[in-house]
């Protein structure tokens, strides 16, 4: 086994995974109405390309990338599309997206697809193409674009890919169970990545907390047609962050302001591993996921594989939700998920948990208490900040100091906030603090456009007013030139004589009538 | 239906400002019990009186400053405030001794500047500095060891903390008194000669700081603060005392032993400059506050004018805090150099 290393911080938290029984996945069925909003991920939505009315098969193309950082999206089941109009979606401010609204026919009828019979002898570039086109963004939960994140190679050439099974927060086995189900598919996805971003090694990494996942991932490994080599360290949050998960395995911190690329590394999530190998070798487009939906005010919490664009009120449902004694509906785990006012919003390609806890289990946080500075938030801290100090600046609004503290490298895991006695909701305060210091930023970028805009116009009349100068310089020259030629031509003598003629015949008229 | 809209982190570990206070609260009981057997109860007096004025002190603060009292009330800091500058004082002090000193660590030390986490300055030591300076006979006074002189008991104590006068007590010069006023023995004639002075330090003195580093370490190993100033301190201390030894002269200044078992080092370094608030706030900061107090109280004690140093010390350092924060940062991630041979 290759040494791995140590981060700074980190916390242990309750893990609650065996809560929903990671290993078996269940079925969430086809809802009557699936929702999906355009926008599923990091960039430009895609544009539509379906109307009202249309009958649509599973597999479908809905709605077509724009641009290079843009995904399409698929129909993940055949019926009519009803409504194409803004709705709900899950946002941490619960704001609206245009979504496509499917009345499903519970036919499930597909379109034939077809995939790549030999991968390894096809371009990279053709295969990039298709993962473009199957409609994948990052599963692990930013959902950035994984066809961008393959294009790496264009820029500097990278060496190593990193499938991130750490699954490190708490509650979420998602990415348990599907190393523990589908393990040779993650491999093969792996592969085709590999392949793909032309890199020597392949990391399989997996948190000392799955053991199920590690056996199954490591029999695959060895199945493999290339060395991919399982690396396992022990479980901590916030191990799983993409820049923790490199410090681990490989002892190399990313630059700040960087990205792993710039190591030579490209991380993938293993569903979207799995995404990939459906894409490359069935042609078939990401229309589903494994959701965990888990908390103890379920009565079937699990692992539920379930198409994009089921309603959470659907999965609710077939999860047994019980209402009573619970207050909080979160998607993501409960270090980094968002709370969702409503139930109304569908699921979507970075739903790797939803999470419904009882008062008992994720009590409503108590009022915040005076900052002691105590320094458990800094012991805890996987960036090595000092949480106490940003916490001050923050609420001081000192934007020179926020800086020099290096709040941008704040990766908001809440390992702080975890471990605050005093119930300070940290990194509430660092999101408002990044908000604001954006709001500078772009401010700034205004301000110095117009002030250049003000400045370029200043200039330009300054210059027509020279050159008007100029010109009136020129005629006076002229005119006086002439004067000086011929006496009687002077013009402001002239002009008197016509004025003065001009007034005695105006005289000699009134004088007739 | 609509769900509660908080920010993440949903969980919450289970650590509470309340906790903290506690386990240091409970950590100052071996050295406390010490004390009381050494010197007789008179500490826990203190501390029981000082503890009833401290919490009628910030409930009055509180109502002064319109804040709503139990949630302040209710996170023990007072109480450790009351109880560690009640350790410090002189046992059999006066009531209005502890109650000035309490007046001024909860109201000049605390809520003048906004309570709880906004004090720049550890309020016990504030408390005791303008009882040390006001009252400079009361607070030099302490009562002789057990085995050198009567110890009082419960009623004695409560004589001596309400009728001030009353009382008449066995006092004697501490180890550091008679070593600062010591010009003309040698160390080894010194220890000799003063009953007061034993094996490593005084008598009594020596396990009072054994068992204050005792309940310190409980608090570390129990993760309520880290070993940074503490062992900053302590080493700084044993250094300074070291090079100024002289190998036990008139004019020595001490062994590191004598140093680290006498006065309130071991208390100092455990429970006062381990105040979060008032202290430097990273790692590497509070080696260096460690350190720094640790150099001036050898230096006070040794060349100074006061036998004990420690309030002064932390109190000169605690303006220095924010100072030394900003020269310790730790680096953070992703900020470290590149190496060369890194990629």
């Amino acid at each position: 086994m290759t040494t791995v290393f140590d981060i700074h911080g980190g916390i242990h938290p309750p893990e609650e995974k065996s809560l929903s029984n990671p290993g078996e996945v269940l079925d969430a069925g086809i809802p009557p109405t699936l929702v999906l909003p355009l926008s599923q991920h990091i960039g430009k939505p895609p544009t539509l390309e379906v109307a009202i009315g249309d009958r649509v098969k599973g597999g479908q193309l809905l709605a077509a990338a724009e641009g290079l950082v843009s995904v399409p999206l698929h129909a993940p089941t055949s019926g009519v599309i009803t409504a194409i109009e803004p709705r709900p979606v899950p946002h941490p401010s619960g704001l609206e997206n245009l979504c496509v609204e499917l009345r499903c026919d519970g036919e499930d009828d597909w379109l034939e697809l077809e995939g790549f019979e030999n991968w390894q002898s096809e371009a990279p570039e053709t295969l990039v193409a298709s993962v473009r086109a199957a409609g994948i963004a990052g599963m692990g939960g930013a959902g950035f674009p994984t066809a961008v994140k393959l294009l790496a190679p264009q820029r500097a050439p990278m060496h190593t890919l990193i499938i991130n099974g750490t699954e490190c927060e708490p509650y979420i086995t998602a990415d348990d169970t599907l190393m523990q189900v589908q393990a040779a598919d993650i491999v093969l996805g792996a592969e085709i990545l590999a392949h793909i971003l032309g890199v020597e090694r392949i990391l399989l990494a997996v948190e000392d907390n799955k053991p199920a996942a590690l056996t199954a991932m490591q029999a695959a490994a060895a199945d493999a047609g290339r060395v991919c080599e399982v690396m396992t360290f022990p479980t901590k949050y916030p191990s799983g962050g993409e820049k923790q998960l490199i410090e681990i395995l490989t002892g190399k911190q990313v630059p700040t302001g960087g990205l792993p690329a710039d190591l030579g590394i490209v991380c993938q999530n293993p569903g979207t591993a799995v995404a990939v190998k459906n894409a490359i070798c069935e042609g078939r487009p990401l229309t589903d996921r494994i959701v965990t939906v888990t908390g103890r005010a379920l009565a079937r919490p699990g692992n539920y594989r379930t198409r994009l664009g089921t309603p959470i009120d659907h999965l609710l449902g077939v999860a047994g939700f019980e209402p009573k004694n619970n207050r909080r509906l979160i998607h993501g785990g409960p270090m980094m998920g968002f709370a969702l006012e409503s139930a109304d919003v569908p699921v979507i390609k970075t739903t790797n948990c939803i999470l419904v806890p009882t008062e008992q289990e994720l009590p409503t946080p108590p009022p915040a208490q005076a900052c002691i500075r105590c320094g458990l938030c800094a012991e805890a801290c996987p960036a090595s900040l000092l949480p106490q100090q940003l916490y001050w600046y923050a609420r001081a609004r000192d934007q020179e100091q926020l800086e020099r503290h290096h709040l941008a490298d704040c990766i908001e895991c809440g390992a702080c906030s975890w471990v605050c006695p005093s119930h300070i909701p940290l990194v509430q305060y660092y999101r408002a603090a990044k908000g604001m210091m954006a709001d500078s930023r772009a401010e700034k970028i205004r301000s110095d456009r117009s002030r250049g805009r003000f400045e370029a116009r200043q200039e330009r009349l300054e210059q027509e007013a020279a050159a008007r100068e100029a010109q009136r310089a020129a005629r006076r020259a002229a005119a006086q030139q002439k004067a000086a030629q011929g006496g009687a031509d002077d013009p402001v003598a002239a002009a008197i004589a016509r004025a003065k003629a001009k007034k005695e015949a105006a005289a000699e008229e009134s004088g007739e009538s | 239906m609509s769900f509660l809209r908080i920010t993440s982190p949903h969980g919450h570990g289970p650590l509470t400002t309340a906790q903290v206070m506690q386990t240091v609260l409970l950590a100052t009981l071996p050295g406390v019990v010490v004390l009381t057997w050494f010197f007789g109860p008179g500490t826990l007096i203190n501390i029981l009186f000082g503890g009833a004025v401290a919490l009628a002190c910030e409930y009055a603060s509180l109502w002064l400053r319109d804040r709503e009292p139990a949630p302040y009330l209710s996170d023990y800091s007072v109480l450790v405030t009351s109880t560690l500058l009640c350790i410090a004082l002189p046992p059999y002090a006066p009531w209005w001794l502890v109650t000035t000193g309490i007046l001024a660590s909860v109201i000049l030390g605390k809520h003048v500047f906004g309570g709880l986490g906004y004090n720049p300055f550890n309020p016990a030591m504030v408390g005791y500095v303008v009882l040390l300076i006001s009252f400079p006979l009361q607070m030099s006074t302490w009562q002789a060891p057990r085995g050198l002189g009567e110890v009082p008991g419960l009623g004695d104590s409560v004589t001596a903390l309400l009728t001030p006068g009353a009382y008449d007590g066995v006092t004697m010069a501490t180890p550091l008194d008679l070593l600062r006023q010591n010009k003309g023995l040698l160390l080894d004639d010194l220890y000799a000669q003063a009953p007061q002075m034993v094996q490593w330090a005084g008598i009594g003195w020596e396990w009072v700081n054994i068992e204050f580093q005792a309940g310190g370490v409980w608090v570390i190993y129990g993760g309520v603060f880290t070993w940074h100033a503490p062992v900053g301190m302590l080493v700084m201390l044993g250094l300074c005392a070291a090079a100024g030894f002289d190998s036990g002269s008139s004019e020595s200044g001490g062994s590191p032993l004598f140093h680290w078992l006498s006065g309130a080092t071991m208390f100092g370094a455990f429970f006062i400059i381990t105040d979060p608030v008032s202290g430097a706030t990273s790692n590497r900061g509070r080696l260096l506050f460690g350190a720094l107090v640790g150099l001036l109280l050898y230096l006070i004690r040794v060349h100074g004018n006061y036998p004990d140093a420690l309030a002064f010390a932390v109190l000169i350092l605690n303006f220095a805090a924010p100072f030394i924060d900003q020269y310790t940062q730790p680096v953070t991630y992703g900020h470290r150099p590149q190496r060369e041979d890194e990629e």
